[in-house]
């Protein structure tokens, strides 16, 4: 019997009310497992397996082209012991993560707080604050940044007209990741969209309380803005390390991981690796190592929330 | 006392407002300049080179931005119908059904939320290579179809919390009523989610426009070139590079977001802030 047939033979027995009928039969773990199919196919495919057959690469000297090898830890000991550039992706992306993720998370705070005080031309002030997010991804503002940073580019503009001799930025070691990283800043729009809603969660009566109490500003930002804002700055800083982490496009096409590598960020090292060289079994390697650090790095953020993340829940019942 | 302090507040606000686009309105400016004017630091050039607009549509030799905007646009329908067509069925069933080892399986979906492409990359990339399916859309399109692609967890997360929200009675009474498990997910539940379905094809559309590496990695051959890898191949052929077409281009590049965020703000501000999505 074939698939169609059997189909009609169903909505047949399914009697009366034809294809509804025979839906209708389904119980809900059947319809629900039909549901989540799509994601559930996409799942083993695109992800569980991909995932496998990565650390099965790391593992061999994958070229694409010819038959892998089984090379054994060989990828993973050339990475630790005799791989320069690696280290120096390394430096360059925890000094990029590290300098770019606290001050996107701070500035984000800080507009947001005052931002949520001036209530007049609140989506004015939000709309120009949001707009570097909405581009700043694109290929496009990289290029632009490109531009701004170079020799005769606008930033050098602005420091001579302060009587500062500038250079060009990107051609520059020293200051290269700098302006990589300040275009990182410039995006911390989307951050403060997402504090914004989360300090209007936070309920007025706390704030009226103390201030009966006597409690200044700063006080009040310490010990209940902060706090409550914790979960909120909790959920941005993991995933904010983590998509710091993979930054490609602009170090890519503003300086190409030069000069001198000072650019060269871990996922840039490992796109020249898989796709310029076709070491695709090498690449593999390396990205099961920057997994490893992401994960570590989350573990260690979540570690230390118990000290500084605040839950309403924990102590739910002194407030009432 | 009472005056002044706002005063302040809102001057504060203005500079510090001015200073954020600051790079985009030089970007303006800087898209008219001819080259020998680009190191100017007049904002607005003297003499306004329009032509850096008509000359850098064509600057790729037989290949105008018509074509690449259309191919851009074309996986754009293409990927956005794929996700709404998965995402919402997979939200569906995770928000609103009840089925063995579901907890386990969002978990899983949750899991993978925060899962670094770059573990993926390499794999896929030998996969969809030995199904010859580089220099195709269908790396783009196929993951989309399985609420995988670029984003696509994240849209099934954000939809669940959405369905979850939705008063559970409208099912109930459905269900007496007679209506199948898919008529409730297309006539009630898909409705009520719209507002979430427009966030989330608007967040769909913008990360596929900067999709940069996959575009990178995937599309080889200029006649199938999106609008972005456009933009790098002017920026990568260029001798003398001809700073005014590129920014132009550049400029126009950002148009598409630009307009979908002008008139779907309110969609942008609610996603962002419910789910805490990035933009």
């Amino acid at each position: 019997m074939n698939h169609s047939s059997a189909i009609k033979t169903m909505k047949t027995t399914a009697g009366p009310g034809g294809r509804t009928a025979y839906l209708k039969r389904w119980d809900a773990p059947v319809a629900g497992y039909l549901f989540i199919a799509p994601w559930l196919i996409g799942f083993f495919w695109l992800t569980a397996y991909p995932m496998l057959l990565s650390l099965y690469y790391s593992f061999t000297d994958y070229t694409l082209m010819q038959p892998v090898s089984w090379t054994g830890l060989h990828n993973y000991s050339k990475i630790f012991t005799a791989d320069a550039k690696f280290v120096k992706s390394v430096q360059v992306t925890f000094m990029y993560v590290a300098a770019s993720v606290p001050l996107k998370l701070i500035a984000a705070l800080l507009v947001a707080v005052i931002l949520n005080k001036a209530v007049k031309g609140i989506s004015a002030y939000r709309t120009a604050i949001y707009f570097p997010s909405l581009i700043g991804g694109s290929i496009a503002v990289s290029l632009l940044w490109r531009n701004i940073f170079g020799i005769d580019g606008f930033f050098n503009k602005i420091l001579a007209s302060f009587g500062l001799e500038g250079s060009s930025w990107i051609t520059n070691p020293n200051t290269a990741l700098s302006s990589l990283i300040l275009l990182t800043v410039w995006q911390f729009g989307s951050s403060m969209v997402i504090f914004l809603a989360g300090l209007k969660q936070i309920p007025a009566d706390l704030y009226e309380a103390s201030s009966v109490d006597g409690a200044n500003r700063w006080f009040q930002f310490f010990k209940i803005t902060l706090p409550m804002l914790s979960p909120t700055l909790y959920f941005n800083l993991i995933m904010g390390v983590i998509n710091a982490f993979q930054m490609f496009t602009s170090a890519y096409v503003i300086t190409n991981g030069g000069p001198m590598n000072s650019t060269n960020v871990y996922a840039l090292y490992l796109y020249e690796q898989a796709f310029s060289r076709y070491h695709l079994g090498y690449a593999s390697a390396l990205a099961w190592v920057m997994l490893v650090i992401i994960v570590i790095i989350s573990l260690l953020i979540a570690g230390t929330s118990k000290y500084w993340v605040f839950y309403e829940s924990d102590t739910g019942g002194g407030r009432k | 006392m009472k005056l002044w302090k706002p005063a302040i507040r809102h001057g504060f606000m203005i500079l510090f407002s001015l200073v954020m686009v600051y790079p985009v309105i030089w970007w303006i400016g800087a898209s008219l300049k001819s080259n020998s004017e680009m190191s100017s630091p007049n904002i607005f050039p003297a003499d306004p080179v329009w032509s850096n607009f008509t000359s850098g549509w064509t600057a790729i030799p037989g290949r105008s931005f018509t074509d690449f905007y259309l191919n851009t646009f074309g996986l754009e329908a293409a990927v956005l119908l794929a996700t709404l067509v998965s995402t919402t069925l997979v939200a569906f069933g995770f928000g609103r059904l009840d089925f063995p080892l579901k907890k386990f399986w969002f978990s899983l979906l949750m899991l993978t939320l925060m899962l670094p492409g770059q573990v993926l990359i390499i794999p896929q990339y030998a996969m969809f290579h030995q199904m010859g399916w580089v220099n195709t859309y269908l790396p783009f399109i196929v993951p989309h179809m399985l609420a995988t692609g670029a984003g696509g967890t994240f849209f099934v997360f954000l939809l669940v919390q959405f369905i979850r929200g939705l008063p559970k009675e409208l099912d109930e009474s459905a269900k007496i009523d007679g209506c199948s498990w898919f008529g409730i997910y297309w006539r009630i539940v898909m409705p009520l989610t719209k507002p979430a379905i427009v966030t989330v094809m608007i967040f769909c559309f913008l990360w596929n426009w900067d999709d940069f590496l996959g575009h990178l990695l995937y599309i080889n051959s200029v006649d199938k070139y999106t609008v972005g890898l456009a933009l790098r191949m002017i920026n990568d052929s260029q001798a003398g590079m001809q700073w005014g077409q590129l920014l132009a281009m550049s400029l126009v590049s950002i148009l598409p977001a630009t307009l979908v965020f002008m008139f779907l703000q309110k969609y942008f501000v609610e996603g962002i802030a419910t789910t805490g999505i990035k933009g």
